[in-house]
C-alpha cells in the first residue's frame, strides 16, 4: 500500500503547488498508516527533488528517460500506472490543473480507479472513502465516495496548507524506456509569458471589469498588482473585447482561483464569475453601484468610482510599503 | 472527416441550485437545462470547420449520455447546426459510465475526432474527455483553446501554466477544450430550428457498465460575513485593514 503523488516540475522547478502536493499526500498516508511517495517526471534541477521530503514525502521517485520532456497523455499515463502498480499506490494524487486534468480521468481508466477532481479538504474518511469536492461550479460541495479499491484524487490549487516537517525523504533514480512509437502529441512550438505572477499561482489577484471603462484605464490597477506581487485578472466581458488577454478571463467559463486576497474593481459579480473566485479568502470589491451582487460575496467593499479609487489604492500600498 | 462532439445538459448557468432528499439529490423543479457552456462553444468551434470546405469535415454528429427528457437539449444542438445527434438512453450515473457508453459510440460509429468540453457545469468533474481516450486508446489533448485542421493534421494550441503550446497529433484523436476554442457559442437561427425537427437522433440503449463512484450528499457553501463598507475617500483605512484586520498583506 501506498500514496503516490504526481509532482510535475516547471523547467525543472518545483513550486507551492507541489509542496501542497506533498503536503496533502503524506496526510493521506497518515490517515491511511501507509508510506507516501512523490513521483517525479523528467529532468530537475538540482537540490529540486529534496524538498519534497521537507513536506512529508517518505519517498521520492526520480523517473528519468527519453521523451519524457514534453506532456504525452499517453506516455505520462502510463509512466504513472507502472509506477502505482509498483508501489501498490491505493491512493494516487495529482494537481486539478492543466496537467492534472489530462492525466488523472486517463489514470482512472487504466487502473479502474475511481476519480475524485477539485478535491479541497482531506478526505471526510477513509472507509468508506469519501472525498469533498466543488459541485455545480462552487455554488454546492459534493461528498463523493469512491468506490474503488485504488482512488485518485486531484487537489485544487491553493486549497491545502503547507505541513512542513522538516524531514528527509530517500531518493530513489529510476531509468523509464519510452517507446518512440507511443509518442503522439507533437510540439512544435512553445510560448511562455515570463516575468509575470501566474493567476493560478498568486496569493493576491487584482482583477477589472467592465466598469473599469476602457482599456485604457489599467495603468493604476496593473500598478497595484506590482506593487502588491499580486496577478492581474479579468471578468469575460473584458477578455472577449479584447481589452486583456484570455488568460487573465477568471469565472466558471474561464480560470478557477483561490487566492488569499481578491480585488473585483468593477466587476458586477455575476454568478457566472464568482464561480470561479468564491475560494478566495477575502474579497474586495470596488464599486459605483452600491446594490451590485459583487457586495454580497465580499468582506471589504468601497462604494465609488474606480479610475478614483484605484490611484488612493496605489498610494496607500506605497505608503505601508516604504514603512 | 467525421466530428463527434460530446454534450451534456446542465442546469442554466444562474441557476441557484438547491437539494432535496436530506441534500442527497438536486431540486430539478424550475431549473433550465441547457448545453453545458463548454461544449456549446466545443460544438461552434466544430461547426466552423466543417463550414470551411478545406478542413475535410464532412459531418458533425453530438453524443449525448442521458433520459429521454434530455431532447429538447439536443435539438438545441441540431438547430445550432449538428448534422445528426445520438443518445444513450440511461441516467448519467457517474464519469466512468458515461465515457464507457460514449466510447461504445465511438466504436460502433468511428469518428475521427471527439471533442468534450474540459468539464460539465455540474460535477465539475473533468473526467468524461480523458476517460474516453483511454478506453478507446486514443491520443488526447487537453486544455485545447485553439483548434485547426490544416493539410489533413489536427493543429492545437494548449494551456500550459504560464503559456501555450502548439501541437500536431494524428487522428483519431480526443480533444478537450476550453476557453478560446471559439469566441462565441453559435446561436440556432430560425431556419435551423425548422430543420432540427427533422433531423435524425439515434437512441442507443445502453451498456451494462459499473459506477466507480457515487454522490454521497451535497452541503451548501458556507455563508460569508457581511460586507464591511470603507469610505471612497478614505481607501487607506481598506488597506490598513487588509493588513492588521484580515492579515493578508
Ligand atoms: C454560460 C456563461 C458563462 C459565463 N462565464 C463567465 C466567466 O467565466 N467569467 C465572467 O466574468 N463572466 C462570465 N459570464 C458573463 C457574466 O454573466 C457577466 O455578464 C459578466 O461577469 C459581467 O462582467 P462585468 O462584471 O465586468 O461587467 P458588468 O456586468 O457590466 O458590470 C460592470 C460593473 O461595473 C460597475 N461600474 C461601472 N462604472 C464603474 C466605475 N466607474 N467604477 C467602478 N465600478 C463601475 C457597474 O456598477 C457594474 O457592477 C458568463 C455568462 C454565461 C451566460
Amino acid at each position: 500500500m501506498a500514496v503516490l503523488v504526481y509532482t510535475e516540475n516547471w523547467d525543472g522547478k518545483f513550486k507551492k503547488l507541489s509542496f501542497e502536493l506533498a503536503s496533502y499526500a503524506s496526510k493521506v498516508a497518515e490517515m491511511l498508516n501507509t508510506n507516501s511517495v512523490a513521483l517525479s517526471i523528467g529532468k530537475t534541477e538540482a537540490g529540486e527533488l529534496e524538498k519534497l521530503g521537507n513536506y512529508g514525502v517518505n519517498k521520492i521517485i526520480n523517473a528519468q528517460g527519453e521523451g519524457l520532456d514534453k506532456l504525452d497523455n499517453q506516455v505520462f499515463t502510463k509512466v504513472i500506472a507502472d509506477f502505482a502498480r509498483k508501489e501498490g499506490a491505493t491512493v494516487i494524487l495529482l494537481a486539478n490543473n492543466n496537467t492534472g486534468k489530462a492525466l488523472a480521468p486517463r489514470l482512472s481508466v487504466n487502473l479502474k480507479a475511481g476519480i475524485g477532481s477539485g478535491v479541497s479538504k482531506l478526505p471526510l474518511s477513509t472507509s468508506p472513502f469519501v472525498v469533498y469536492k466543488r459541485a455545480y461550479s462552487g455554488n454546492a460541495f459534493a461528498k463523493l465516495q469512491i468506490k474503488t479499491d485504488i482512488r485518485i484524487i486531484t487537489l485544487a490549487q491553493n486549497s491545502f496548507e503547507l505541513i512542513e516537517k522538516n524531514a528527509s525523504a530517500s531518493i530513489e533514480n529510476e531509468t523509464v524506456q519510452v517507446d518512440k512509437s507511443m509518442v503522439k502529441t507533437h510540439v512544435q512550438e512553445v510560448q511562455k509569458q515570463s516575468g509575470k505572477v501566474l493567476l493560478t499561482d498568486a496569493d493576491i489577484v487584482v482583477s477589472g471589469g467592465r466598469g473599469m471603462k476602457s482599456p485604457d484605464n489599467w495603468a493604476p490597477l496593473v500598478e497595484l498588482a506590482d506593487l502588491l506581487g499580486a496577478a492581474t485578472a479579468c471578468s469575460r466581458p473584458v477578455s472577449d473585447e479584447g481589452w486583456r488577454g484570455h488568460e487573465e478571463h477568471t469565472g466558471q467559463t474561464g480560470k478557477i482561483i483561490a487566492p488569499n486576497l481578491y480585488f473585483a474593481i468593477g466587476i458586477s459579480g455575476a454568478t457566472q464569475h464568482l464561480a470561479g473566485v468564491s475560494s478566495s479568502k477575502y474579497i474586495v470589491a470596488v464599486n459605483t453601484d452600491k446594490d451590485a451582487p459583487v457586495f454580497e460575496a465580499a468582506q471589504y467593499g468601497i462604494v465609488g468610482d474606480a479610475q478614483k479609487v484605484l490611484p488612493k489604492l496605489v498610494e496607500a500600498v506605497k505608503e505601508i510599503k516604504s514603512k | 472527416m467525421k466530428i463527434l462532439v460530446c454534450i451534456s445538459n446542465v442546469p442554466d448557468t444562474t441557476t441557484r441550485v438547491r437539494f432535496v432528499d436530506d441534500f442527497k439529490k438536486l431540486d430539478a423543479s424550475g431549473i433550465q437545462w441547457v448545453i453545458n457552456p463548454w461544449d456549446e462553444l466545443s460544438l461552434t468551434r466544430a461547426l466552423e470547420l466543417k463550414d470551411d470546405a478545406s478542413t475535410g469535415v464532412k459531418s458533425v454528429t453530438v453524443a449525448h449520455v442521458g433520459p429521454a427528457s434530455a431532447e429538447p437539449t439536443i435539438r438545441k444542438a441540431l438547430a445550432i447546426g449538428a448534422d445528426d445527434a445520438i443518445r444513450v438512453n440511461a441516467e448519467p450515473a457517474d464519469a466512468y459510465y458515461v465515457a464507457s457508453q460514449l466510447a461504445e459510440v465511438v466504436k460502433t460509429e468511428q469518428f475521427d475526432m471527439i471533442m468534450c468540453g474540459i468539464e460539465s457545469s455540474d460535477h465539475n468533474g473533468s473526467t468524461v474527455g480523458g476517460m474516453l481516450s483511454e478506453l478507446l486508446n486514443f491520443p488526447s489533448v487537453s486544455a485545447v483553446s485553439n483548434l485547426k485542421i490544416e493539410n489533413g493534421q489536427v493543429v492545437i494550441n494548449r494551456e500550459i501554466d504560464g503559456g501555450k503550446e502548439t501541437v500536431l497529433v494524428p487522428t483519431p484523436v480526443v480533444v478537450v477544450v476550453q476557453k478560446g476554442i471559439a469566441k462565441e457559442p453559435r446561436i440556432a437561427a430560425m431556419r435551423g430550428i425548422m430543420m432540427a425537427r427533422t433531423k435524425p437522433i439515434k437512441v442507443l440503449e445502453p451498456l451494462a457498465v459499473d459506477t466507480l463512484t457515487e454522490v454521497a450528499g451535497y452541503e451548501m457553501p458556507q455563508p460569508r460575513a457581511a460586507c464591511k463598507f470603507i469610505d471612497a475617500e478614505n481607501p487607506k483605512q481598506l488597506i490598513d485593514m487588509l493588513q492588521n484586520e484580515a492579515k493578508v498583506l
